[in-house]
């Protein structure tokens, strides 16, 4: 167990030591998020009603999420890659902890997903974003979304291990998140959309989520969002790190 | 767990080995370092192994020959716990490479035949998290890599992100970090492709070290000379099967002496040539197009011998060499046939 601890700390170190020395990929933490906020609030914003909220409320918990599901991107990324160039073979052929590779790269995800939420925050405090609860329910938030976070980025593992480039991942990654993020209530309100996908939106773990995030920010109702995000979160992890752990076990083996 | 605690990690120098004939534990390894039985290994209808055993003496080098898709990397890597075999055993350092692998592999250094550096860390962070990963702590990752970086002439570019380095640097922090936990075993496949005269000199005299400390390596390789260095025995493979396996002298015998080419002025007289020179050698001298070849029984004055015969017969000389008998002569003298392209695969240097 503590060397699973000190392996995956190590993997993690190295995951994050990379990023200072890699501009393009801090590009896409900071400035791509607050380019998507500035378009949706003005842009869509205009044209979007959602009772009993300004739309840069509603929309910035939703849009965390949405970041925060994508932030397992580096993961999918640079677990190809290094597959492709034997960085696994050398660490399979090391005697360290098996899932440390994994867990460190998922845990390295945790604190850019941070760093984006920050980034986040803080354009929408310049655009008239506020909390509208107490300390302790934003912190739980926060625990939420990292946590969320994490699990995403175990889907976005085994995505890494199993396809043949770095490029496939991202449009793979791309194909399968998106549209899950846009039918929910990430940026309209479900009951605007046709009956169909109002039935999709409504079992959606972003929807579950995005109401959570709104419920322990804004104070809206609460209703069952808060225990549904928790349960999906917990389905997504327990169902795909074990798929991960597996694939990793046997990648460029078999 | 067997792993020696953080506080004696395998990298420290002063651990109860005092040589590396022994386990990174310290205990002996009973037997030969390195056993294969019967191994096979199929990639859909390829054979990439086929029926393999394999023994290296603990301290000893065994040199895997072999032409390119011969089966040498599957070899590596099932020996190095990368790749399950479809039947067949293996034991390393004493571990069986099914039962045992978290044991073996701190046994055992890796340099696969593609630099496995992570290009975004500098080459001292390389080995760093190499040193850690096999159990060592922070302090004793540093010295470890510090020590390698210079072993491997690489001090100078040590700080420096690995995506800035050459092949051949890349390379040689590769072969670095295979050596950071100085495991009693080691693969290095392919260790000096791509690698300049001088930094292939200094890989074998480094092998060469390590073996006199009683490493024991498993090296593949294309070419004969290396192997010839380097090795104790030789294996040679062909697509998936060991042909031939002995002492490098064993198998020079089995190959022939070298080959002496002579390239004519006049083609025309090739085949007049070619009876003439016939008694410096065993076989009948090979006519290709102007140029004669043959293997020669006896290395000293052939090239002095074969000059006043072709000149008394007033047969007019190009050029003319004596060659030492590459892996394509060892194929055509064991298998009978040259060494086969293998679409699959780039075309092997050299
Ligand atoms: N993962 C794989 N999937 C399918 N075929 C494979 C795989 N790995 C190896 N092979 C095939 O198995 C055979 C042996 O390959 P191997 O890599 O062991 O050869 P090699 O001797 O190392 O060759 P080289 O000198 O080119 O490195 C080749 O025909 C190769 O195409
Ligand atoms: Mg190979």
């Amino acid at each position: 167990m503590k060397r699973l601890l000190v392996d995956t700390l190590v993997i993690t170190e190295r995951n994050l030591i990379r990023l200072p020395r890699s501009p393009d990929l801090l590009l896409a933490f900071t400035v791509q998020p607050i380019m998507f906020v500035l378009l949706f609030v003005y842009v869509f914003g205009g044209a979007i009603s959602t009772p009993g909220f300004t739309y840069v409320d509603f929309l910035i918990p939703g849009i965390i999420v949405q970041n925060i599901a994508f932030g397992g991107f580096v993961t999918a990324i640079g677990l190809n890659e290094d597959l492709s160039k034997g960085l696994i073979d050398r660490f399979r052929s090391l005697p360290m902890a098996r899932p440390a590779v994994l867990a460190g790269r998922t845990l390295a995800d945790v604190v850019t997903n941070l760093l984006s939420v920050i980034v986040l925050l803080i354009t929408g405090f310049i655009i008239g974003f506020s909390f509208g609860t107490g300390i302790g329910e934003i912190l739980a938030g926060l625990l939420l979304l990292m946590f969320f976070g994490y699990a995403f980025s175990w889907v976005f593992a085994l995505l890494g291990l199993m396809v043949s480039s770095p490029e496939s991942a991202n449009s793979l990654g791309f194909i399968a998140v998106f549209p899950l993020t846009f039918i929910s209530s990430a940026f309209v309100p479900v009951d605007s959309m046709p009956a169909a996908l109002q039935w999709f939106a409504d079992i959606n773990p972003f929807t579950f989520m995005v109401d959570a995030m709104r419920s322990l920010w804004l104070g809206s109702p609460a209703g069952n969002s808060i225990w549904g995000a928790v349960a999906w979160t917990v389905a997504i992890l327990v169902i795909f790190a074990p798929l991960a752990v597996g694939r990793y076990r046997s990648a460029a083996g078999t | 767990m067997s792993r020696p605690a953080e506080s004696d990690p395998p990298g420290e120098a002063k651990v109860a080995r005092s040589s590396r004939a022994t386990r990174v534990d310290g205990s002996a390894i009973d037997g030969a370092a390195i056993v294969a039985t019967g191994l096979n290994k199929n990639f859909g209808d390829v054979e990439a192994l086929s029926d393999v055993d394999l023994e290296v003496g603990t301290g000893t080098v065994l040199g895997l020959l072999g032409p390119n898709g011969a089966g040498k990397t599957t070899a590596v890597r099932v020996l190095a716990t990368l790749l399950k075999p479809d039947s067949g055993s293996a034991t390393v350092a004493g571990f069986d490479v099914l039962r045992e692998g978290n044991a073996l592999r701190e046994n055992i250094g890796l340099a696969g035949q593609y630099a496995a550096v992570d290009e975004n860390l500098t080459g001292a962070e390389n080995l760093t998290m190499v040193g850690r990963l096999y159990g060592m702590n922070r302090a004793g990752a540093r010295r470890r890599a510090a020590e390698l970086l210079d072993r491997f002439d690489l001090s100078d570019a040590g700080d420096r992100a690995a995506k800035t380095y050459s092949g051949g640097m890349r390379r040689r922090l590769d072969l670095a970090a295979a050596l950071v936990a100085k495991p009693p075993v080691i693969f290095l496949d392919e260790p000096t492709t791509g690698l300049d005269p001088r930094s292939r000199l200094a890989l074998w005299e480094t092998i060469e070290g390590l073996v006199s400390d009683g490493t024991t390596v498993l090296l593949t390789t294309q070419y004969l000379d290396e192997a010839d260095r380097l090795a104790d025995r030789i294996a040679v493979i062909d697509h998936g099967r060991v042909i031939a396996d002995g002492t490098p002298d064993e198998l020079k015998d089995r190959i022939g002496g070298e080959r002496l080419e002579v390239t004519l002025a006049d083609y025309g007289r090739a085949a007049e040539a070619a009876s003439i020179l016939s008694g410096l050698s065993e076989d009948e001298p090979v006519v290709e197009h102007d140029a004669v070849k043959l293997t020669v029984r006896e290395r000293k004055g052939a090239i002095v011998e074969a000059v006043q015969m072709l000149s008394e017969a007033d047969i007019g000389i190009d050029d003319l060499g004596l060659r030492r008998p590459s892996m394509d002569d060892v194929f055509l003298s064991l298998t009978g046939h040259a060494v086969e392209a293998d679409e699959d695969d780039e075309a092997g240097p050299g």
